[in-house]
């Protein structure tokens, strides 16, 4: 179960994650949108840089966070430090071409808790924001 | 300067990006040295690289290609921003890939788009420019690697 503050939606017992997509690609953003298909997740908002994102989480208290990392004006490092900072608990995973095994240390020492390499597949996607929310 | 062996990782990149994006692979070319201004194709993607190595890299492509890619992402907006956009990210993810091999230092910047016009190549002491074709279902593209 996820450590952040799920959210009841219309008045039943089930918990809801609330969701935030940060990627200067439209394309990804829709990719990433039309794939989260647990029934848990609400999207709330996404995001073309850091900067955008910063707003919106401040807006949206969002549970869970997809971080790409090159973006323009505050690119996904720097604003996931900014992000946790704000909410500790909350769960982020960076969704990023950048394959060296620096980046993807430096963001998980920021406190980013998933990587995923682009390009990836639906699968694994899906699969990586299942472990994301265990 | 830009040798032969490093190609190796943008055409593994390529071929990646071909096979996990679109589920079909591409077959790419030998790459060949590039001489005087490489004929483009309607869109190109632009990353510069700075850091330990300086240059460029671009990935051209028809708006013929680009269109059935994104069929293939399942993607239903066609329009001349997403065909940017699309270029743009593959540029991108195969320049972020190649980080891979060449490290941190490979540092890569936002995607520029160009549409139609034809690229700027820099001209550095001992940069090498490339071109390594990419032929996919019908339709062939290019990625153009300048490096020092």
């Amino acid at each position: 179960m996820l450590n952040g503050n799920p959210t009841a939606m219309n008045g039943d017992a089930k918990r809801c994650f609330k969701l935030l997509i940060v990627d200067d690609s439209n394309i990804m953003r829709r990719r990433i949108e039309r794939l989260q298909q647990f029934e848990d997740l609400q999207l709330v908002g996404t995001a073309g840089n850091g900067l955008e994102a910063l707003e919106l989480f401040k807006r949206t208290d969002p549970d869970v966070v997809t971080m790409d990392l090159t973006m323009p004006r505050m690119d996904g490092i720097e604003c996931i430090g900014q992000l946790v900072a704000l909410k500790p608990a909350v769960r982020i995973l960076v969704i990023s071409a950048l394959a060296d095994k620096a980046t993807a240390v430096e963001a998980m020492e920021r406190g980013a808790n998933g990587f995923l390499e682009k390009p990836f597949t639906d699968r694994q996607l899906n699969e990586a924001i299942a472990d994301l929310m265990r | 300067m830009l040798h032969e062996q490093e190609l190796k990782t943008f055409v593994e990149g390529t071929t990646n990006f071909f096979e996990v994006t679109a589920q079909q692979p591409a077959s790419i070319g030998s790459p060949y040295l590039m001489e005087g201004s490489p004929a483009v194709h309607e869109y190109t993607g632009v990353i510069n690289i700075s850091g330990k190595r300086e240059g460029v890299v671009y990935f051209t492509a028809s708006k013929a290609m680009l269109t059935v890619l994104l069929m293939k992402m399942q993607e239903n907006d066609f329009s001349h921003e997403t065909m940017r956009d699309l270029v743009g990210e593959v540029a991108n993810t195969i320049s972020g890939n190649a980080r891979r091999d060449f490290g941190r230092e490979f540092v890569i910047s936002v995607p520029s788009v160009l549409s139609g016009e034809k690229p700027h190549i820099p001209q550095k002491p001992g940069m090498r420019s490339f071109i390594i074709p990419i032929n996919w279902r019908s339709h062939s593209a290019k990625l153009i690697v300048a490096l020092t």
